[in-house]
């Protein structure tokens, strides 16, 4: 936790978990859907399920859905918003198991049919950690700069990939890979110390064993002055 | 870094802060130019506080910054009034879903800026002396995150409020010239006189008892700060103060944990206003 997460974030109230987290959250799923959702599902755990209208929850999960920052003014009127900007949205609870108790299932779906499920928690103070997507368990804060990569389960993925992110020079945070079954489908989440180069970006989607390749931007420092997410996000299409 | 080692430093507490990050040039200009800008974000929610009246999402609060700020002073304590006062208008501003400061949460975030930018305005002292403190505050917190989650669903309120009182208390007493063995002593002090408070607000909102609460532990933050400069230390070390604390936490139940479920928020009246809002 850096120490402006902790006088900080600048961001709309009333809650830096239940709001600022919140958005967050929805922030990093819009980031892993690479494009704007037109459909946004919400299924609330815990002290969320419970506190979510009185803490603006609802609203900050629609406005992170949006691409809102979490000290975006328009938060207030996220849901006015998203019916102009055509985005279906709808509420549930649901009990998670044993996780934290400020958590949420995310799942945006694009007009085309594109989904993507992003299960998380808010720490606290508006730190996050994202810990499963689209069914696999994946581990990361949103704090740096995240590769996602679906792939076969196959000899020396996590060992080319490793190679390609270190020839480009960049140094890896944390690494977290699972599998559904031996030879199956894997998830690879590596949080990296800063964004990935276009060309390695594009030789690791076109590795034969590479299902799937997202670049989600540092969300910790996302304000509504817009330019950080937009520049973040323009590597993330396909 | 534990409170122990900071306690130990020789110099400024919030430089020992600052050494520990193990920061380039550049980014410790960009963390104090961050912390600049919180000040100025701080500043300009009190301001919007202090002059508004409007009324938060649910009408319960709204108005008390701005209608303690304009009463007459009857105890003879302007900064007892002032630290009050701006700690409830970033609050209210955060109940209206204004713009703030987390600090180190929302739901506590008028604690610091109460304390330490009441204390400064009351002695005429310059915000370019505020941004070290703010540095300490945030250290401070981070310390108390490395043993618990800052978040009143884990913790309680304690952990939020007690939090940011630990932080102001650091804060205000490295501002009036305290060593950092006096600021990590007040911090402590601020902690160990928390330890308990839980999280119950009405009908789930940010609100009651969340804004008089800033106000109250504003001064309390002020009050272990006085304790600490006066050379009052806390007999339990700080770091297991930290430990106690974490160790409350776990043993409150759900329902004392911002589900709304309990405490002030299960009274009669409590139920009855969270079920008027929820039509």
């Amino acid at each position: 936790m850096s120490l402006l997460d902790v006088i900080g974030p600048v961001m709309v109230g009333p809650s830096s978990s239940h709001t600022a987290g919140a958005c967050r959250l929805a922030l990093l799923a819009r980031a892993a859907l690479a494009r704007p959702p037109s459909e946004a599902r919400f299924d609330l755990h815990g002290s969320f399920a419970k506190t979510a209208r009185g803490h603006g929850t609802d609203l900050a999960l629609v406005a992170g859905a949006l691409g809102y920052a979490p000290d975006d003014p328009r938060i207030p009127d996220a849901f006015a918003h998203a019916e102009e900007a055509g985005l279906r949205t709808s509420f549930g609870t649901s009990d998670l198991g044993d996780v934290h108790p400020n958590s949420v299932r995310i799942t945006l779906g694009a007009e085309e049919g594109t989904t993507t499920t992003l299960t998380g928690s808010s720490l606290g103070g508006g730190i996050v950690r994202a810990f499963e997507l689209d069914g696999f368990r994946i581990e990361f804060g949103g704090g740096a700069p995240t590769l996602l990569i679906r792939h076969r389960d196959t000899l020396g993925v996590i060992a080319r990939v490793a190679r390609v992110i270190a020839d480009d020079e960049i140094n890896i945070a944390t690494l977290h890979c699972a599998r559904q079954r031996r030879g199956g489908e894997a998830m690879m989440s590596i949080e990296v110390d800063r964004a990935l180069s276009a060309p390695a970006f594009a030789y690791l989607e076109h590795l034969p064993y590479v299902l799937w390749l997202r670049h989600l931007p540092e969300v910790m420092s996302a304000t509504s002055d817009g330019a950080h997410i937009a520049a973040a996000t323009a590597r993330t299409d396909g | 870094m534990t409170l122990d080692d900071l306690a130990k430093a020789t110099g400024r507490a919030s430089d020992a802060v600052i050494a520990d990050q193990g920061l380039d040039d550049a980014e410790r200009a960009a963390l104090l130019a961050g912390m600049r800008e919180r000040l100025r974000e701080m500043r300009d929610s009190i301001e919007r506080g202090l002059a508004s009246d409007a009324p938060s999402r649910t009408g319960m609060v709204g108005w008390n910054a701005k209608g303690l700020w304009q009463a007459e002073d009857l105890l003879g304590a302007p900064l007892l009034k002032r630290v009050q006062a701006y700690a409830m208008a970033v609050n209210e501003e955060n109940a209206r879903m204004g713009r703030i400061v987390a600090a180190p949460t929302a739901g506590s975030a008028g604690t610091v800026p109460g304390a330490l930018l009441g204390v400064a305005d009351h002695l005429g002292i310059d915000d370019d002396r505020l941004v070290a403190p703010l540095v300490l505050a945030a250290g401070i917190g981070e310390v108390i995150s490395q043993t618990m989650f800052i978040a009143g669903s884990t913790g309680g309120c304690q952990a939020e409020i007690g939090s940011s009182a630990a932080m102001a208390a650091a804060a205000v007493t490295e501002l009036l010239g305290g060593g950092a063995d006096a600021c990590v002593h007040a911090a402590a002090m601020a902690l160990m006189n928390t330890i308990g408070l839980v999280c119950d607000p009405v009908g789930g909102y940010v609100e009651v008892p969340c804004v008089s609460r800033n106000a109250f532990f504003a001064v309390h933050a002020v009050s272990s700060a006085q304790l600490a400069l006066a050379g009052l230390t806390s007999v339990i070390p700080p770091d297991e103060v930290i430990q106690a604390m974490a160790s409350v936490g776990r043993m409150l139940p759900p329902e004392l944990r911002e589900t709304g479920e309990g405490g002030i928020a299960d009274t009669p009246t409590g139920r009855r206003i969270a079920l008027e809002m929820a039509r």
